[in-house]
């Protein structure tokens, strides 16, 4: 499969992507690591008419201990995530969750920030984002603005970057000694999850933040759940709320009551696994 | 657009279309046909090659991401790795394939090769577990992977062949809670 013909242009800076997007504005794609974007052009379901890549923009690519925070360039590989001693200290649920993203080579090339941009609701790490409460830092031609996760995924690979705008950081709380579980419910090892949980018990801290892959248009958090754990409810009454409000889809893996069953059995997992009371 | 490559050592370069994805860039313009394309979805991991150094798959890039940069493929492994294939000599894992029987019709192969050399450099003492997790990303349909672990371990050193009666995996302690649940559990 060969995409449509398209320019490539290779952005050396930030502001240099930045001149580009604004020089070609909406025929234009950026391109990181290109995981996501490249199988989608191979489909002919995308066509952008230039390639943007910010792929050796290095200066994006960090893992940084940002005192309450850690900050993430949207550069940095999954790999280097997977790996990273500073997240398997203070943010482990994100270090081990990118270890689960596809497979070896993917993880090689693949980026974080690559990953949340393209708002692909079967992804596993908007979820993770989503119930850490992280911020995503993004650069425009306005200069630079901060979106929480919960406002940046609009709808199926739809997000609040707006034309001409590059997602630079992403910022996440430390939760170090947290409970915290990740649940990717596939059939095959290097598939995408049919649905996944990320989860995250903080009661000293964050609270409770379940985030859902998979269980709607767009990367959703089950907020139903969480306010249940908030006010005391078990892991199983909780996770009877899992779905709650929500609309996933039906495919050939799964039909919407499945999904529906799986959200609230991974839930509950996930809430006992995170330290949240099974029994009151 | 003019893009440098080095590949196997040799650096060259190729004025090649934008669109142009790595692996027709190694097979059709550089004339390397070692790397197979398989399911050209980045799935099966029968295209893998190594990118300054690590495992990745040549149908998801394109071969302009790759300017500038050191590829390695099946034809220039050992060599690059310092093996005497003047002398006939393999590499390490390409003799521990044959040695172990890690193939059958071998299309997988020189990805599965690829991505084994790679494992190993991230984590030269794996388990079993490890390795398996390890390949997840290449697909083989002939050998049901057995063989192929084996070589990978029994390359890495850590392979116990003592001769005695077949022995099946040992099963995996499962956290308290289950995070890989089988299917029957789910209506638990």
């Amino acid at each position: 499969m060969i995409p449509v013909a398209f320019d490539y242009v290779r952005a050396t800076s930030a502001e240099h992507a930045l001149a580009l997007l604004a020089e070609h504005g909406d025929d234009a794609k950026l391109l990181a690591g290109g995981h996501s974007l490249l199988p989608l052009m191979k489909l002919r379901l995308a066509t952008p008419g230039v390639l943007i890549d910010v792929g050796r923009l290095t200066d994006l690519a960090y893992v940084r201990d940002a005192g309450d925070q850690i900050a993430i360039g949207a550069l940095t590989r999954h790999r280097d995530v997977e790996t990273s001693t500073i997240l398997a200290e203070h943010v482990p649920l994100l270090a081990h969750a990118a270890s689960h993203v596809g497979d070896p080579q993917v993880r090689h090339r693949g980026t974080i920030g690559g990953s949340l941009a393209h708002g692909d609701p079967a992804s596993d790490l908007p979820a993770v984002i989503l119930a850490l409460g992280g911020t995503l830092v993004v650069q425009g031609p306005a200069g630079t603005r901060e979106i929480a996760a919960t406002d940046f995924f609009e709808g199926f690979l739809e997000t609040a970057l707006a034309e001409g705008e590059l997602l630079t950081e992403i910022r996440v709380p430390k939760v170090t000694g947290a409970g915290w579980s990740f649940q990717k419910f596939n059939r095959r090892a290097q598939d995408w999850a049919i649905v996944g949980v990320a989860a995250v018990h903080d009661p000293a801290g964050i609270g409770t933040g379940i985030g859902l892959v998979n269980m709607d248009s767009r990367p959703v958090r089950a907020h139903a759940a969480e306010a249940a754990v908030g006010s005391g409810a078990t892991s199983a009454d909780a996770a009877a709320l899992a779905d709650a409000d929500l609309e996933p889809p039906a495919d050939l893996n799964a039909s919407v009551e499945f999904r529906r069953h799986l959200a609230q059995v991974l839930v509950r997992r996930a809430l006992e696994q995170s330290g949240v009371a099974s029994h009151t | 657009m003019e893009i440098t490559v080095t590949v196997n050592g040799n650096a060259a370069t190729h004025d090649i279309e934008p669109r142009l994805l790595l692996v027709h860039y190694l097979r059709d313009v550089v004339g390397l046909k070692g790397t197979n394309v398989g399911c050209d979805t980045s799935s099966c991991g029968a295209c893998t090659v190594h990118v300054d150094g690590e495992s990745a798959k040549s149908c998801t890039l394109l071969a302009v991401q790759a300017d500038g940069c050191a590829v390695t493929t099946i034809e220039g492994l050992a060599a690059t790795a310092g093996v005497d294939v003047a002398a006939g000599e393999m590499h390490p894992m390409q003799e521990a394939f044959r040695e172990h029987h890690g193939l059958q019709c071998g299309y997988c192969t020189p990805g599965m090769v690829m991505a084994a050399v790679s494992l190993l450099d991230e984590n030269p003492t794996p388990t079993e577990r490890e390795v398996r997790e390890g390949i997840e990303g290449n697909l083989c349909r002939c050998t049901g992977y057995h063989n192929i672990v084996k070589a990978v371990l029994a390359c890495a050193g850590v392979l116990d062949d003592t001769p005695g009666p077949i022995s099946w995996p040992t099963p995996v302690a499962e956290p308290s809670t289950p995070t890989a649940p089988a299917s029957a559990e789910v209506g638990a």
